[in-house]
């Protein structure tokens, strides 16, 4: 990777850093995780069911609304601010500056996730006393969720790009609900006719399918995931993310900033 | 060589909600910047100073025309190692100190790791930001801000300074200071195009001007030439109702208001008058140079453009 | 302009190629994910806890609901899988959430009563929805029509659903064959007027294109079983007049002065077995049939006509 991009991605990941709104939230993200243990000793029986949904669950919304928070402020707020024509004033390729950016809220989120998870199986600990094999899993909807989140971030990206970060939070946020629905909405599309059934099609297929990623209540519940899965999702992503970000290119490559 | 040609640069934004309405912020422009120059970029606020900047800058693409910049596309990132920006009333990254933020520019540029402490230092020294170390920009004043927005413009020992509107925010002694930096980046070789709206600080620094009214060029040259019609007059007061016969030989016109008679003359008639004045036993107000030749040139293009524009519309 | 230009033309190719990888990527993943995940898909079957989790949006969700409610046993219709484990909940889940859905009852009595492959098999479930629905609905007559429906055709309790149609026949602005539906139950409950009666309103009255089908396909099994059971009661006839089984549906058309063989619905004549049993030609077209079907007959996929 070229120099100039590992710069803007540490300074962004700085600026994220140093932004004390983000530490209520992962605190928040955390407190929950610790309250799922007296919801838990409510609920007999289920305590690390609970423990493992609402932590997780927890981790997941958190880390969008982050994602969504800092995502959208990445490019419309530098060109808001002014502070982006300093910057694109040197040696600096505008796509660069959007990979550079990607790259620095991705490794801010993989942080944060660390972070949050800490809280996951600290109160897993807790009521379990000791891990089991079948914990590892959680991992992987860890990994899911990490991934779920550069999806996010990409698209965040992609407004942001084009739009007022009031509406790029918008755009993102309906996305990331409509993407959680993905699945209902290929059963639409199957169920549906003619015009219907294309313009439904394409839609399921061109949001980010995030059902496919959220395996929390699997993994609460113990079932395999499977690695083809894990692969496929990986790989997916690695495309999606691409795409939004090629778009997001496409896009402020063409823009004036005035 | 030409530091800088502007070779027919245009601008039209599309404006209105549909972005249907054509406006057109500049007509083609062309302009020759030379090697060392200082070049002051005259016009009122709105006039497509900034326009001019931002697409030189590769910020706002023109609509037609094309630039070279020390001899290069204008496009190629190459030059932009070259070159130094301040934009108007800057802001930076508010969370970084002012270190943190000219290593991360410097970094951009380009400059070499272990070249970037000392540089760094350096022109911070330079633009007058001193006991800075450890507050975060968001602390900062106007005037801090724009010294620093001038220390990342030269961080990189640009070739070219394009510096719009570098005395905005500044007390009268940090004016005098930013003034003689651009002198001294002159005599470092450097050629440094500035925009402004103040024409006192042009007519101090600048070998050329040009001056810009509504995205149209109505004016470019040497300052002393495009003032030399008005130069070395100066204005004469003194107290009394009539015009002694001996003032009214050395010509001009005579304005009598109340208890003073106003005149201008020439420089070296100055004498002249005063030596009247004194015969006649008037009492002398004052003797002032007429102010600032620059000033009346400009609003005269102004008045002249508006009136274009008038029959034009 | 070089640098700008090949940007443009390596995020262009990028973009396309992403996305088809994307979509093929998707469609793998749909197939390698577990099955009851991807229909399934009922996390909390608790219609109070989403009631509280809906944050006061609940006609909202009970939308979402309804619509994933009728897409589930859709998909799962579609893919001839015949369980329908998850249509309570869902219904209920609806109901909840705004008692006031209507079309949830309708599809409830329609699609949880009946036994499987047509339904999910829970009448009882049913009742109870459709009790919920009457008590949150006072003055709708549909309901009780349909609560009625229920006891008649999946439970056989004839006696109970003529009190509900009875009960029904009262609220201002009834339809007219509820008072003739509770009069029937009395004496005629198994009468095939009464059943096409029941199933011509279930049609009349509703708009769900999986309802009006269903109906459909009862009426049409009722022509069969009734046209089988006189058929059959002019061969037991012909046998007790002529001391033999006939050896064709012709004889026994001439001997009972019939204009000509009758046909069933979808127009191929009924048949006749050696041994004196009316057959209807295609078993398998008719969903609901309980005659005419030949012996040790065991029904494969059902499937529903085309509209009409």
């Amino acid at each position: 990777m070229n120099a100039r991009i590992v710069h803007i991605a540490s300074n962004t990941f700085r600026e994220a850093v140093r932004d004390r709104v983000l530490y209520n939230l992962i605190a928040f993200a955390v407190l929950i995780s610790a309250a799922a243990i007296f919801i838990g000793q409510i609920s007999i029986e289920i305590e690390r069911l609970v423990v493992i949904n609402l932590g997780l669950t927890a981790v997941s919304l958190f880390g969008v609304v982050i994602a969504i928070f800092v995502g959208i402020g990445l490019v419309s707020k530098e060109i808001e601010k002014r502070t982006l024509y300093t910057v694109l004033s040197r040696p600096v390729r505008r796509w660069e500056f959007i990979v550079g950016k990607f790259f620095g809220l991705a490794g801010t989120l993989v942080v944060n996730t660390f972070f949050m998870a800490l809280g996951v199986f600290g109160a897993l600990l807790y009521v379990a006393h000791r891990f089991s094999g079948a914990d590892s899993s959680i991992f992987i909807a860890l990994y899911f969720i990490i991934l779920q989140f550069l999806i996010i971030c990409a698209l965040a990206l992609l407004f942001s790009s084009f739009s007022s970060p009031l509406l790029s939070a918008v755009f993102a946020f309906s996305l990331f609900i409509i993407g959680s629905f993905a699945d209902d909405l290929r059963g639409f599309a199957t169920l549906a006719h003619g015009l219907t059934r294309w313009v439904a099609t394409g839609t399921a297929y061109l949001v980010p399918n995030f059902s496919a990623l959220n395996v929390i209540s699997a993994v609460a519940h113990q079932q395999p995931i499977s690695w083809q899965l894990v692969l496929q999702n990986t790989l997916y992503t690695l495309f999606y993310t691409a795409m939004a970000l090629s778009g997001a290119v496409l896009i402020f490559d063409r823009r004036d900033l005035k | 060589m030409a530091a800088i040609e502007i070779l027919g640069l245009e601008k039209t934004y599309m404006v209105g909600f549909w972005r249907k309405r054509p406006k057109r912020a500049l007509q083609p422009l062309h302009l020759t910047v030379d090697d060392g120059e200082i070049f002051g970029f005259l016009g009122p606020n709105g006039a497509g100073k900034t326009t001019t900047l931002k697409m030189l800058m590769g910020l706002v693409f023109p609509t037609a025309g094309r630039a070279r910049i020390l001899g290069r596309d204008w496009t190629d990132p190459e030059v932009k190692a070259q070159i130094g920006f301040l934009p108007e009333q800057p802001y930076f990254y508010d969370y970084l100190t002012a270190h943190e933020l000219l290593d991360y520019y410097g970094q951009l540029s380009g400059v070499p790791a272990k070249d970037r402490k000392n540089r760094v230092e350096e022109v911070l020294q330079r633009v007058g930001l001193t006991d800075i170390k450890g507050i975060q920009l968001r602390k900062f004043s106007k005037g801090m801000l724009q010294r620093a927005g001038i220390a990342q413009a030269i961080l990189h020992s640009p070739k070219l300074v394009f510096l719009d509107e570098p005395m905005s925010g500044l007390d009268p002694l940090g004016r005098r200071e930013v003034r003689d930096l651009i002198l001294q980046l002159q005599q470092e070789g450097k050629t440094v195009f500035f925009s402004t709206h103040i024409l006192s600080d042009a007519e101090a620094l600048c070998d050329r001007v040009a001056i810009i009214n509504q995205g149209e060029l109505r004016g470019v040259g040497a300052v002393e030439e495009l003032t030399k019609s008005v130069q070395g007059k100066v204005e004469v007061v003194w107290q009394g109702t009539q015009v002694p016969a001996s003032m009214k030989a050395l010509g001009g016109e005579f304005h009598v208001t109340g208890e003073t008679v106003r005149t201008v003359i020439s420089e070296n008639q100055q004498d002249a008058a005063i030596d009247a004045l004194r015969r006649e036993r008037l009492r002398l107000i004052s003797i002032v140079p007429v102010r600032t030749s620059l000033e009346s040139y400009f609003v005269e293009k102004l008045q002249h453009s508006q009136t274009t524009a008038g029959t034009s519309a | 302009m070089s640098s700008r230009k090949r940007t443009t033309v390596v995020a262009g190719i990028c973009l396309v190629v992403s996305l088809f990888a994307s979509v093929i990527l998707l469609q793998n993943i749909d197939r390698i994910r577990p099955h009851d995940i991807y229909d399934d898909a009922l996390f909390i079957s608790s219609p109070k806890m989403i009631q509280r989790a809906s944050l006061g949006f609940n006609g909202l969700m009970a939308c979402i609901y309804w619509t994933r409610t009728v897409q589930y046993f859709g998909h799962r219709h579609y893919n001839r899988e015949h369980t329908y484990n998850e249509l309570a909940p869902l219904l209920e889940i609806t109901a909840a959430l705004d008692p006031h859905l209507l079309p949830a009852y309708q599809f409830g009595a329609s699609f949880l009563a009946p036994a499987p492959p047509n339904g999910a098999g829970q009448p009882e479930r049913a009742v109870q929805l459709m009790r919920y629905g009457i008590e949150h609905n006072t003055g709708n007559w549909r309901l009780y029509y349909d609560l009625g429906f229920v006891y008649y055709t999946e439970l056989h309790d004839f006696k109970k659903a003529g009190e509900v149609f009875d009960e029904g026949s009262k609220i201002p602005g009834a339809h007219p064959f509820m008072k003739i539906l509770a009069a029937n139950m009395a004496e005629h409950a198994q009468d095939f007027n009464t059943a096409r009666l029941l199933w011509s309103a279930a049609y009349e009255s509703s708009q769900e294109s999986n309802i009006r089908q269903n109906a459909v396909e009862h009426l049409r099994s009722i022509q069969v079983d009734e046209d089988v059971t006189n058929l059959q009661n002019a061969v037991t006839r012909f046998v007790q007049a002529n001391g033999r089984i006939p050896t064709s549906l012709w004889e026994v058309v001439n001997a009972e002065h019939w204009r000509g063989l009758p046909v069933d619905p979808d127009g191929s004549p009924y048949e006749l077995s050696l041994d004196g049993q009316v057959l209807v030609a295609n078993p398998d077209d008719f969903l609901f049939i309980t005659k005419g079907m030949p012996e040790g007959y065991k029904r494969g996929a059902p499937r529903f006509h085309a509209k009409g």
